[in-house]
């Protein structure tokens, strides 16, 4: 517990979130890491419709997607959708 | 009290009078769940929507803990909310209880106080409630149908108020308070309404930075109690600690105002003193069976006996203060307890009001009956055996049995 945490006269009651969730980096939960071959990727995009935490995204102006490792819990759904068996999850 | 407004008189038993007072209080949203010895009021409270007397949504849930999870979620939209249960009802809502009280949704639920299964019993008792005391609901407990009516109006505007927002439970005592007919006065729909008013919400800062109000809604998202790991969930329960705390002024501040409107009025609105200020052998008790104490004092009076009774009306916050001041003076003092903590040392209110006067200076001798499990009658014989042991407790100086049964046969 840091010093900047704060006291429960400052914060709001039943848990209201004063800041978004996507600042509570969930990333490091993981023990796989899916790590892609962009050869064999034909960017289909089913891993960025099935990753649960939407932790892989499609950029349109690379033409690419993106894993996003400070959300991937490292649970391999994307690696087990992939058509062409482009992602390999690979211990940490 | 000048401000007193003229008010009908109903035939109601208790359950009645909760639905009817819940009728009168403009609730949004009740979900229930029917059990024994509640039933009535919710029966009752679906005649009124069925009758369009409300404008409530009624909801029919599957199960006690839906019923409450709907008021729950009713609640935090900015509705108000209001239940009914009992006994393994009130069980089955456990886990939601803490939820309900950790969202800070005041939602008020009156609870016909019956015995835990097994063996079966649908008669009463507090077991109940008293196994939900850590649940962050406030726990007011009623002598009669009257008050049950008087209660449940007073307890949405103890529950909403900004510096409360806590749940808050009316407990009646099964079958003795909930299905017996007395003469009720009801105040008039548009007195109770204004007195509650409309809920008022205080502002939070939502995850965009944004000063919302507290209530789920759209236009204003925010996120209520969806986690808070070991750096944050301590501090959200010392909130709910200090909204207790608040709630003890709060409560007499209702009871004063609504004396101001009924000419009724239950003590401080915590408890409830009656001959206790010169009494040397006092009783503690909660509910129905204050009835029956206070007409036994009555008989002790009249002989020129100084015995007195402290009616404990809120049992969660309790209220240390008034406990203390009220009882420090008498000499002897029998807590009645209509629940068994089993394997604790005597009843839950006998261990909270002796542990309250610890600090006292004078230290009363104190002594626990566990009295009327099931729906075991508690008699006047029996009460003024209480007295009578009290009174040989001063004689003697101590006290040899510290927990008793009274009723209970060997």
């Amino acid at each position: 517990m840091t010093q900047k945490e704060k006291g429960w006269k400052e914060i709001s009651p039943a848990g209201v979130c004063w800041k978004p969730s996507t600042q509570f980096l969930t990333g490091d939960w993981k023990t796989y890491t899916p790590v892609r071959d962009p050869a064999k990727c034909t960017r289909c995009l089913l891993c960025v419709i099935f990753c649960p935490d939407g932790a892989i995204r499609w950029k349109p102006e690379a033409n690419d997607i993106e894993f996003d490792l400070n959300f991937c819990k490292g649970c391999g759904i994307c690696a087990n959708e992939c058509p062409t068996k482009a992602i390999e999850m690979k211990l940490e | 009290m000048k401000s007193v407004v003229k008010q009908e008189v109903l035939a109601l038993n208790g359950d009645e009078a909760v639905a009817y007072a819940a009728k009168q209080s403009d609730v949004d949203v009740v979900a229930a769940y029917p059990i024994t010895p509640q039933t009535i009021i919710v029966e009752r409270f679906s005649e009124y929507v069925a009758n369009g007397e409300v404008e409530t949504q009624f909801v029919c849930t599957e199960s006690e803990h839906s019923a409450l999870t709907a008021c729950l979620a009713a609640s935090v939209t900015g509705a108000r909310a209001f239940t009914a249960s009992a006994s393994a009802g009130l069980a089955l809502m456990h886990e939601m209880l803490f939820v309900t009280s950790g969202c800070r949704a005041p939602v008020v639920m009156a609870i016909a106080n019956r015995a835990l299964s097994a063996p079966l019993n649908i008669h009463g008792d507090h077991s109940d409630t008293m196994a939900q005391r850590d649940s962050g609901w406030i726990q007011i407990y009623v002598e009669n149908a009257q008050e049950a009516y008087d209660s449940v109006i007073q307890a949405f505007k103890i529950a909403e108020n900004p510096e409360v927002l806590l749940p808050a439970i009316v407990g009646l005592d099964g079958f003795t308070l909930s299905h017996t007919l007395e003469n009720v006065h009801v105040l008039p729909d548009d007195v109770v309404r204004k007195f509650i008013g409309v809920r008022q919400f205080i502002t939070v800062i939502n995850h965009e930075g944004k000063a919302v109000p507290f209530r789920l809604d759209p236009e204003n998202p925010t996120t209520m109690g969806p986690i808070a790991l070991p750096n944050y969930y301590f501090e959200f329960k010392r909130q709910q600690e200090e909204a207790m705390r608040n709630a003890l002024k709060v409560i007499s501040q209702v009871n004063d105002e609504y004396a101001e409107i009924s000419g009724r009025k239950y003590g401080d609105g915590l408890l409830e003193p009656y001959h206790i200020g010169d009494a040397e052998i006092g009783i503690v008790c909660l509910g129905s069976t204050a009835g029956t104490v206070k007409s036994v004092v009555d008989e002790l009076r009249a002989k020129g006996v100084k015995a007195g009774l402290l009616r404990m009306r809120t049992f969660r916050p309790f209220p240390v203060k008034g406990v203390v001041e009220a009882l420090e003076n008498v000499k002897a003092i029998a807590v009645m307890d209509r629940s068994m903590s089993f394997g604790g040392n005597g009843g839950p209110v006998f261990q909270e009001v002796r542990n309250a006067l610890y600090d006292s200076q004078k230290r009363p001798q104190i002594v626990n009956y566990i009295y009327g499990l099931g729906g075991r009658d508690t008699n006047p014989t029996q009460i003024h055996g209480i007295f009578k042991d009290l009174q040989r407790i001063i004689e003697k100086g101590r006290v040899e049995n510290l927990v008793n049964f009274v009723g209970l046969r060997e």
